[in-house]
């Protein structure tokens, strides 16, 4: 057995025993079963296999490394009654703002931050990776680093812009169909049943080739698909608050239904549709990416991660991961708004530990 | 005899300096400071408190058990001779349900409503391997007789939606005592339930626990209950043990303050104002109201007035219809036939057609204070909201209007100005809710059960405040109650309902007097008084099957 195979186990066994003897259930899980997996690993495949689980270990810890000092920076620099919430914030948490602040900051800065123009063809057709074009070339010789940090203000902020828009009108809507009740709830309902009895992709698609793509057109077509799912969530978490005796006192004093709607019921439904925000977010931002790698999404030749797999997609034949990167990008934003999201449903369900 | 003399001398539990730690913030907080409690075979203890005593946490630990969130820190509990804070979780499983049972305060909750009552008694003995289900199905049906339960073979075939609460609860015991236990914890069983429906829930425990030799914590925060019940009282005060004896001697000479003043509660009394003057224009006046929900009728041909200063208590059982006698009169739901006037005058049926100042006039108060205020909102805008509505206040005399209203209320302003309401207690939340009904300064409040959901000393503390207004404010109330102690320390008037109808109304003098109207007599009879004998003397008076519902027919 070479001394590579023997360090690592003797570190695995030792950081485990020591997890172990300090009561960090968590810690012992991750690492004896990491240790399990890696005796595996090491009968089937060798040394080689030992060394991915090392990178894959040394990764994984410099992720969490990151997440607890960005929470800690966070803890610091925030005023003190957020930093209260932020301190007891679980690590994912904590690495997934970080993930989305970079992701905005990339696309803020992104002429400042890209080498390269969005459109500027820059090498040959997929040229390899060099000093210029540090992930090489897309099909036309354009810079890929470039398209990327333009992708993230493209896609991002469309799906940012339709999500926001998907719950201005679903959430209204079923807050003031909650409140109302009687017909207004019922023609409601019945609109929204209509909207979501038929299948969104080829609803979407149908529409956009109706209306035309454009950008404009595409947030409005995408919002108003989105927008049933959150009147349901908005219409049943007021159900429950309408029915308080606060709300009753509010009407005997003569209330209008907008200070109703506005400052009884929403603060009281605001936790659970943030959480759902987060989670919106992401299927419309996969969804942006979907229509776009059909062709009727961000049109080109503006950068948009979703068509740009698409573009790159016959790379994949020869073997080169150049078209899972704009692919990663969107999964690693995914994963990192999941994280937030999950934190932020357990502050909304009021769970102690 | 010398058998059951020496079975009850043996110690069955012992607790010894018990320490209970709750986590709140990231710390833990000593909830049960060191008490110590012997219980013996066959007796009855009583564990009275405030909410916040800890009576539910020590009853929880009888049985080894801690709510989420908290800890055994220190003591031991020893049940017949096993430790309980050392057993294995598998050991003191063997012991739920099999030698210690609990019965919790709201039978409904604890019921699953999707199983039939008899399948959910005979899990207990059949998870134990004490009885095969045909055994302990026709057990339970014995039970449910012993209980009085009505049709006893045919009952437990029921889903819990399908009986009443009194029912519920009896089965609920019915259900504790299905593997015979030696230890039996009630959680306030009877707290829930009306005065006529209590009754026959007591004398139905009283009896089993007797037939059977059981034990038992009985947990309540009413001490005429807990006379009824228990051979010994233990009084806690904030996971302190303030004193124990046994009840006789308890009732007769309590030695700490905390005990006395709880005894002195039932003792506040308003002097009865005279009734109003024969032309006096009352200030809600309540004309043939009848009102349904849907198809079914609620409330029929219903008339009483409330005048200018004066407090007219409605009491009857739940179902009765007084919640709908209000609800009428704000104008929640449109009556389908009669009026309500105000000052003489008629109001638009429903409270969306009422004027701003109509709607002003009649304010309400709700029994649970946690769903009346806006948990997201600042005490200062609870109150200040009404203000700035109805008087277009704004600023700076706002917030003075809103300080008034907090004083008189007697919370501190600069106190609790910007606290939420999850940071009061339940007294506090319910004054809030009083200066909210205040903040419109209206003539007449309703006050919907107001007391119900709290202690005794803290209900006391909310009758004087609603009290001290009153004469303050000239305000009329009308107020809700099942319980009739309240009715004696506030009211006015009465107005006695049953099934819709008034059946008796006058002055509160008059109405505690008798000859009363049969079902008021019933209604006067059912309250539980401190006399430990008293509910002997009552089954003797009306025989063992003819109390609680039996008695209404």
């Amino acid at each position: 057995m070479s001394t590579f195979a023997i360090v690592f186990y003797t570190l695995m066994i030792a950081a485990s025993c020591l997890a172990a003897y300090y009561h960090r259930r968590e810690a012992f899980m991750v690492l004896f079963s990491l240790t399990l997996i890696s005796f595996l690993m090491g009968l089937l495949g060798g040394e080689v296999w030992l060394r991915y689980i090392a990178v894959a270990i040394g990764l994984l810890y410099a992720c969490g490394g990151l997440a607890y000092s960005f929470r800690e920076f966070l803890v610091q620099t925030l005023p003190r009654d957020i930093a209260k919430v932020m301190r007891n914030a679980p690590l994912t948490a904590s690495f997934g703002l970080f993930v989305i602040v970079v992701y905005i900051v990339a696309a803020i800065f992104a002429p400042v931050i890209a080498p390269f123009g969005e459109a500027e063809v820059v090498g040959s057709s997929y040229a390899p990776p060099d000093d210029t074009m540090i992930l090489g070339g897309d099909q036309l010789g354009r810079d890929m680093f470039s398209r990327i940090i333009y992708g993230a203000r493209n896609t991002v902020g469309i799906a940012l812009l339709t999500t926001a828009l998907a719950f201005l009108v679903g959430s209204l809507v079923g807050l003031m169909a909650a409140t109302l009740g009687g017909w207004v709830d019922q023609v409601c309902g019945r609109v929204v049943d209509t909207l979501m009895a038929i299948p969104s992709l080829v609803f979407a698609l149908l529409l956009l080739t109706i209306v035309g793509t454009n950008v404009v057109n595409l947030i409005l077509v995408i919002a108003l698909l989105y927008s049933p799912v959150v009147f349901r969530l908005a219409r049943a978490v007021a159900g429950n608050i309408v029915v308080m005796d606060y709300i009753e006192a509010a009407r005997l004093r003569g209330e209008k239904t907008w200070y109703l709607i506005i400052s009884e019921i929403l603060p009281n439904a605001t936790a659970p549709l943030v959480a759902e925000f987060g989670l919106r977010f992401c299927f419309v931002f996969l969804a942006i990416s979907a229509l776009s790698f059909l062709g009727l999404g961000i049109q080109p030749p503006t950068a948009d991660w979703g068509s740009m797999v698409r573009e790159n997609a016959t790379l994949i034949s020869f073997g080169e991961i150049t078209p899972l990167i704009p692919a990663a990008a969107i999964a690693l934003l995914t994963v990192a708004v999941n994280f937030v999201v999950d934190w932020m449903l357990h502050l909304s369900s009021g769970l102690k530990e | 005899m010398s058998d059951q003399n020496d079975a009850r001398k043996s110690l069955l539990l012992k607790i010894r300096g018990l320490r209970i730690e709750g986590r709140a913030d990231e710390k833990w907080f000593e909830i049960v400071h060191g008490v110590d409690l012997d219980l013996h075979r066959g007796e009855v203890m009583g564990l009275i408190g405030e909410s916040g005593a800890g009576k539910s946490t020590i009853g929880l630990a009888a049985m080894g058990f801690t709510r989420d969130g908290c800890r055994i820190s220190a003591g031991s509990i020893e049940f017949d001779g096993m430790e309980l804070t050392s057993s294995p979780e598998e050991d003191l499983r063997m012991l739920r349900g099999a030698r210690i049972a609990y019965v919790a305060q709201s039978a409904a909750a604890s019921f699953n409503p999707a199983h039939k009552l008899i399948d959910q008694h005979t899990a207990a003995p059949v998870q134990h391997r004490i009885k095969t289900r045909k055994e302990s199905e026709a057990d339970a049906m014995e039970l449910y007789r012993r209980l009085r339960l009505p049709n006893p073979d045919e009952i437990g075939f029921r889903y819990p939606h399908q009986v009443s609460g009194g029912q519920l609860q009896r089965a609920m015991t019915a259900m504790a005592m299905s593997c015979r236990p030696d230890l039996i914890i009630f959680d306030e069983p009877t707290t829930a339930l009306d005065v006529t429906t209590q009754i026959e829930v007591l004398a139905a425990i009283r009896d089993i626990v007797d037939q059977f030799d059981t034990a038992a914590l009985y947990i309540t925060h009413d001490l005429a209950v807990v006379a009824q019940m228990a051979d010994r009282i233990k009084v806690l005060l904030k996971g302190d043990e303030v004193e124990e004896a046994d009840t006789r001697s308890m009732l007769a000479n309590p030695k700490e303050d905390y005990t006395k003043s709880l005894w002195a509660v039932r003792s506040f009394q308003r002097q009865q104002k005279p009734p109003a003057e024969a032309g006096e224009t009352p200030v809600i006046s309540v004309n043939g109201v009848s009102a349904s929900y849907g198809p079914v009728k609620v409330l029929e041909n219903v008339s009483f007035d409330i005048h200018r200063g004066r407090t007219v208590a409605v009491v009857g059982e739940s179902g009765s219809g007084k919640s709908t006698a209000a609800r009428c009169i704000t104008g929640l739901l449109p009556p389908t036939q009669g009026d309500i006037r105000h000052n003489g005058q008629v109001l638009p049926a429903s409270f969306r057609n009422r004027s701003k100042d109509q709607l002003r006039q009649a304010q309400m108060i709700y029994q649970m204070a946690d769903t009346a205020l806006n948990p997201k909102k600042r005490i200062g805008e609870i109150i200040g909201r009404p203000v700035a509505f109805y008087r277009g206040l704004r600023g700076a005399d706002l917030k003075k209007r809103v300080d008034e209203l907090l004083d008189q209320i007697e919370l501190e302003p600069s106190q609790y100005y910007h606290r939420v309401p999850s940071e009061l207690s339940g007294g506090q939340k319910q004054r809030v809710g009083i200066a909210r009904a205040l903040a419109a300064e209206p003539e007449f409040i309703i006050c919907d059960e107001v007391t119900s959901a709290l202690d005794q000393l803290v209900a006391e503390g909310i009758l004087k405040l609603l009290d001290r207004l009153q004469e303050d404010l000239n305000l009329a109330y009308m107020f809700i109650t099942h319980d009739l102690a309240t009715v004696r320390s506030i009211a006015d008037e009465v107005v006695v309902m049953k099934e819709g109808q008034v059946v008796e109304a006058g002055p509160k003098d008059e109405m505690f007097k008798p000859p009363h109207h049969e079902y008021t007599d019933l209604l006067l009879s059912s309250v539980p008084e401190m006399d430990p004998d008293w509910l002997d003397g009552l089954l003797e008076q009306r025989g063992v099957d003819n109390i609680g519902e039996a008695a209404r027919k």
